[in-house]
């Protein structure tokens, strides 16, 4: 019930009020229109992390490369 | 970068269970919060993969499970009044309430319809201003700002046609709950990394202290289900009981600060009552008095019926971490996920539910 899934987000449609700020999100081949209000920093080309129709957060891809090295850094030590 | 193939590649997670084995000097207790990971746990065998190095205990983190009986008879009684529109997520429409549950009514005749979120239900509220539409809002954490915003919009829109049905779960005064009874040696945790992307994960700081036990919020991809697990026995080896932070990609430590200002909005913390656990203090979510004009309980004022539940689920158990699905007689036989006894067997994020879909038999 918690997935939250990665997608990418290909346009914005902003609104006054920040909390109607909508886009649409890509996931894998599908285009869904989702809410980005609590992602006001979020630009078109970014990852986000989508839960019941919201954004939750942006992906941060450093971090994600750190962890998929982690294991190289264990294996070194 | 496509942030889950590569979280997922088998090359990588052997390595990981290969330093887990090595690391790991005696069987850790490690609990994983969330149904979500329970799930990914057992599907892609990881829980057999560490036997020996590693027992997995399934935590209470699955919302549909831990709604109480007494919120789904009262869902039961909204959805079957005239002119109700009544909408929830697909899940819990085959939660078992004391005498029905959602998807029988509906095959009755009840105006009842799955959403995929929230704002969903506000646009049918908006499409039919003369029925009344109803939101089923269940969920941790991770879907209170979908419920938080919703209810806000509402407002904003002075749509009186719409309202919620409220059963919304913290993570955090569970796990203290779960800790402080200490019937079930839990040695460390897996946080729900959804959870922490709303509310960060300050909360969990005086728990790992107060506890000594590990809290490493964690991903749900199998590498970042090995990562955490990794993490954990690290820091039980080295006696150390910190909270770290696995899912960095996605959590940030304070969490998404407009989602929890809007929560803190439209919400406040009550005692509530979890299936199977029992009542827990402020480990639920109500809306706060400016907002009972959407408040469903206010709306429709429902006297349920006296609760049943089965006498012999023993889905408590299984929600505490104190047996595994197998060990109920009824798993596999009377209760099946066609026809379950207990919430645990109907979203395939309860422990019973992935059990039998990944491991067949029972006993094994
Ligand atoms: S197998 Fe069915 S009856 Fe047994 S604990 Fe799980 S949900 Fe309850």
């Amino acid at each position: 019930m918690c997935l939250a899934t990665p997608g990418r987000i290909v346009q914005i449609n902003k609104s006054n009020d920040p909390m109607n700020s909508k886009g649409l999100v890509n996931f894998a081949g599908i285009s869904r229109e989702i809410s980005l209000a609590y992602v006001p920093e979020a630009q078109v080309g970014d990852y986000v992390i989508v839960h019941a129709g919201l954004a939750l957060s942006l992906l941060d891809e450093h971090e994600a490369r750190e962890s998929l090295s982690a294991i190289q850094q264990l294996q070194t030590k | 970068m496509k942030y889950q193939q590569e979280f997922r590649d088998p090359k990588l997670a052997h390595q990981w269970i290969e330093a887990i084995r090595e690391t790991s000097k005696q069987p850790w207790k490690i609990m994983e919060v969330c149904g979500g990971q329970t799930h990914s746990l057992l599907k892609h065998g990881i829980d057999q993969l560490l036997a020996g190095s590693v027992e997995l205990i399934h935590g209470p983190g699955c919302p549909v499970c831990v709604t109480p009986i007494a919120t789904i008879d009262n869902a039961l009684a909204i959805a079957q009044q005239d002119n109700v529109i009544f909408c929830s997520f697909g899940d819990m429409l085959r939660v078992p309430g004391s005498e029905s549950d959602l998807l029988s009514l509906k095959a009755q005749g009840a105006d009842i319809r799955i959403v995929y979120s929230p704002m969903d239900a506000l646009s049918l509220a908006q499409e039919h201003p003369q029925r009344e539409v109803v939101f089923f809002g269940v969920g941790f954490e991770t879907t209170a700002p979908a419920t938080a915003l919703t209810v806000y919009q509402a407002r904003q829109l002075n749509l009186a046609n719409f309202s919620l049905l409220c059963a919304h779960f913290r993570v955090p005064p569970i796990i203290d709950a779960l800790l402080d009874a200490g019937d079930c040696e839990i040695q460390g945790f897996l946080g729900a990394g959804h959870v922490c992307t709303v509310m960060g994960y300050q909360e969990y700081l005086p728990l790992a202290e107060q506890y000594r036990t590990p809290i490493v919020i964690t991903g749900f991809e199998p590498v970042d289900l090995l990562q955490g697990i990794h993490r954990t026995v690290q820091q039980l080896e080295t006696k150390q009981y910190s909270v770290e932070n696995q899912y960095a990609r996605v959590v940030k430590p304070d969490g998404n600060r407009q989602a929890r200002e809007l929560i803190n909005t439209v919400f406040t913390p009550v005692d509530a009552e979890w299936r199977g656990l029992g009542k827990v203090a402020d480990s639920g979510l109500t809306l706060v008095e400016e907002f009972r004009p959407w408040n469903a309980e206010y709306r429709f004022s429902v006297k349920p019926a006296a609760q049943r539940q089965s006498m012999v689920c023993r889905s408590g158990e299984v929600l505490k971490g104190l047996i595994k699905p197998p060990a109920c007689g009824e798993f596999g036989v009377n209760c099946t996920p066609d026809h379950p006894l207990g919430a645990t067997m109907v979203s395939s994020e309860g422990a019973c539910a992935a059990y039998y879909h990944y491991r067949k038999l029972p006993h094994v």
